[in-house]
């Protein structure tokens, strides 16, 4: 029925057998619009938040998915900037999901806020000062570069590409595109900083607050650098579950090899930098302010010591270690593995950064404050989720997505272009989809 | 004409913790005069909005050596790290929804333009920030005893104590009308809980006008602390402490006991750092 719109070569699953998979997701995605529609209708008053949890959920869930969603801007660094065209076979797939994470991002900011229509505020009466302008600004921009990056692999659709116009748009967008990929870097670069800053500049806060290098809190360095290290981590496991999914092999070994070095390399850098600024947090930040670091782990039902090992040690070191060597790094359960623990490292890290700073008492006779977020608030997490994987869907459906699709999947087909005679299209090596 | 720049006010506070009863009187007459609406539950401590709330602190100790203390806590108006305005909530307030009077060293929140990020919220160590999670309501009856002076607050957006800064205004106001724009008499500006309060724990004035008794209660010195660059403005009253000074916050709320668990509870230490730091607060601080 939509054949007409499936790259030239590919095998896809039957039009009912798609949109009835989408239709799923879809009552999802209308569960999560269900929740949305009350919470701006009768206002915060849906979430489970409260005046010690001004920030939760929502929050924890916008700097994950831009941690995890920072393969875009770090591919394209890399393959544009640092000429590591290995990278090629990959990168439609990393703006895809960039554009799915950023965009999720926005979204769920548009949610938070308690006056929606006010939003521009943050534009138009912009503190300088503040780390969440900073995030606004470059947010909002880099999201505009997304869009921008992912355009020509849209033009690249079919049908769309046979309309002249389109095709030398997208070609020529592509050959511009280095320009895009350093202000997506630069841009990149700072908004992942400002969202560790808005949290080690609250310097009422002593679980959160960092020393500054100038006017950076160490968290600003920390986070840009653990986006950097983790993301390659996301994109291989949604590949991955792409892959499961389609029943088709559709990154090559050689790159997804050459991403997890340097997945093992950022995260085993980063994690060293991480540890020492803990321990220096830990044992000079922390008691300048009055706490003894154990503090911050003890007197509750959730936030003790097992956190940060999960985090440092076995969410940090361990997949950096996995990553780095390179026979574990070519086993394919180890890496799912360390890349699974990678996701969770970063997303743990997030929300440590959250939801911990607003639980832990201050006043010395105030008390623990615990939180179990509303159905609305998991709903309206949960659609961006879903809005991602019918995104995914439709784009690996209807767009050249994967270079290596093709050779990869089909080898029996190249052979044949040798062929004097046509012959018939080959089945997929796997198409179970 | 040359313009001839007005001398800036510190208003704060100082609260006598032995003579606070807990009677609530402050929290009351507070929400009266600045238009705090109802809930229907206002047993949920975490989403009522109190912008004076009376803390119950205790010495830890069984009966019969338990001691019991109230501690009414507004928004202390923080000048930040260095006492330059740099609050917790100003400084990362996106939109300048929250601004700090440098004239005034009053922590405003303007209504009409915060859009309810709660950033603020999050980096407020006192908890002295409420936002609006339903809309505003009083009972039936009640909306004809709103202030007219005070805005009522929308869904949506963050609220506090101001000081109530429109009776500031008032003397403001009535000081230009007698032609002495630079002398607001300390008893024409004086909050809702101050005058409210039975026991006359609380005192409120310009901490910038050793003329006025909360000056002479802090006696508070505007250099830093030699210890701690960032505190600025510690009170040289050896009985007097402000809430998590240490934090470098600057709060414009001082508290008076003369009870030395009543002090320590203001701040955290280290195991044994109490009894090394005691003694350096107030007057032995600076020799």
């Amino acid at each position: 029925m939509d054949s007409a719109l499936i790259p030239e070569g590919a095998k896809r699953c039957s039009f009912p057998k798609f949109y009835m998979g989408i239709a799923v997701v879809g009552a999802v995605v209308l569960w999560g619009l269900l929740a949305w529609g009350l919470i701006y209708w009768k206002g915060l008053n849906q979430t489970n938040m409260n005046d010690y949890y001004g920030f939760a959920l929502w929050i924890w869930a916008d700097l994950a998915v831009i941690a995890v969603g920072g393969g875009a801007f770090f591919t394209g660094l890399l393959k544009y900037i640092f000429k590591i065209d290995e990278l090629k076979n990959i990168i439609n797939f990393a703006v895809i999901i960039g554009f799915i994470c950023y965009s999720s991002a926005l979204l769920i900011l548009a949610i938070d806020i308690g006056q929606p229509l006010r939003g521009w505020f943050i534009f138009w009466h912009a503190n300088v000062h503040s780390m969440l302008t900073e995030v606004a600004f470059c947010l909002s921009f880099y999201f505009a570069v997304l869009t921008i990056e992912f355009i020509p692999n849209i033009l690249e659709n079919r049908q769309a590409n046979k309309v002249s116009f389109f095709h030398h748009l997208a070609h020529n967008m592509h050959g511009i595109m280095v320009i895009f990929a350093a202000t997506g870097a630069a841009l990149s670069f700072f908004h992942q900083g400002s969202l560790g800053g808005v949290a080690g500049v609250m310097f009422g806060r002593p679980f959160s607050f960092r020393e500054h290098l100038n006017i950076w809190p160490y968290t600003f360095f920390l986070f840009t650098w653990s986006a950097a290290a983790f993301w390659p981590c996301f994109t291989l496991l949604v590949t991955k579950i792409t892959e499961t999914i389609t029943g088709k092999k559709l990154v090559g070994d050689k790159t997804v090899h050459l991403l997890s070095k340097i997945a093992g390399w950022m995260i085993t850098s980063y994690i060293i930098a991480k540890i020492i600024d803990t321990i220096y947090w830990a044992t000079v930040t922390a008691p300048s302010l009055g706490f003894k670091w154990t503090h911050f782990y003890s007197n509750n039902a959730l936030y003790g010591k097992w956190m940060l090992f999960t985090e440092l040690i076995l969410c940090g070191v361990l997949p950096g270690v996995l990553l780095i060597m390179k026979s574990t790094r070519e086993n394919s359960k180890l890496r799912l593995l360390a890349i699974i623990l990678g996701v969770i490292g970063v997303c743990l890290n997030r929300w440590v950064m959250v939801l911990q700073v607003m639980a832990v008492p201050v006043m010395p006779f105030d008390t623990w404050a615990l939180y179990i977020p509303s159905w609305q608030e998991m709903a309206t997490t949960i659609l961006p989720v879903a809005y991602g994987i019918i995104l995914i869907a439709l784009t690996y459906r209807y767009l050249p997505v994967f270079p290596q699709e093709q050779e990869l999947n089909y080898p029996v087909e190249e052979e044949a272009v040798d062929e004097p005679v046509v012959a018939p299209a080959a089945e997929p090596v796997a198409a179970t989809e | 004409m040359k313009q001839e720049h007005n001398k800036a006010h510190k208003f704060g506070m100082v609260i006598d913790l032995d003579k606070c009863t807990g009677c609530g009187s402050c929290m009351v007459s507070c929400m009266s005069e600045n238009n705090v609406p109802f809930k229907d539950d206002e047993s949920d401590k975490k989403k009522s909005i109190t912008w004076m709330r009376v803390y119950k602190l205790t010495n830890g100790k069984s009966f019969p050596d338990t001691e019991i203390v109230y501690m009414p806590r507004p928004c202390q108006h923080c000048g930040g790290k260095g006492d330059h305005g740099h609050s917790p909530c100003v400084s990362v307030c996106p939109a300048t929804a929250t601004d700090y009077g440098y004239d005034t060293g009053i922590v405003s929140q303007i209504y009409t333009r915060c859009f309810g990020c709660r950033y603020c919220m999050g980096a407020c160590p006192y908890h002295a920030r409420y936002f609006n999670w339903w809309d505003p309501k009083w009972p039936e009856g009640m909306e004809k005893y709103l202030s007219p002076d005070v805005s009522p607050r929308m869904r949506g957006i963050v609220e506090k104590c101001s000081f109530c800064y429109h009776r500031y205004q008032a003397a403001r106001d009535q000081a230009y009308a007698e032609g002495d724009k630079d002398n607001i008499p300390e008893e024409n500006y004086q909050t809702a809980c101050t005058t409210a309060c039975p026991a006359g724990a609380i005192v409120f004035g310009d901490l910038n006008n050793p003329e006025h008794k909360v000056h002479q209660i802090v006696k508070p010195d505007p250099h830093p602390d030699p210890r701690n660059k960032h505190v600025v403005g510690k009170s040289r009253n050896p009985k007097v402490f402000r809430l998590l000074e240490r934090l470098g916050t600057n709060t414009k709320v001082y508290y008076l006991s003369d009870r030395e668990w009543v002090r320590k509870q203001g701040d955290n230490y280290l195991e044994g750092e109490w009894d090394k730091i005691k003694n350096h607060h107030g007057d032995t601080s600076h020799g």
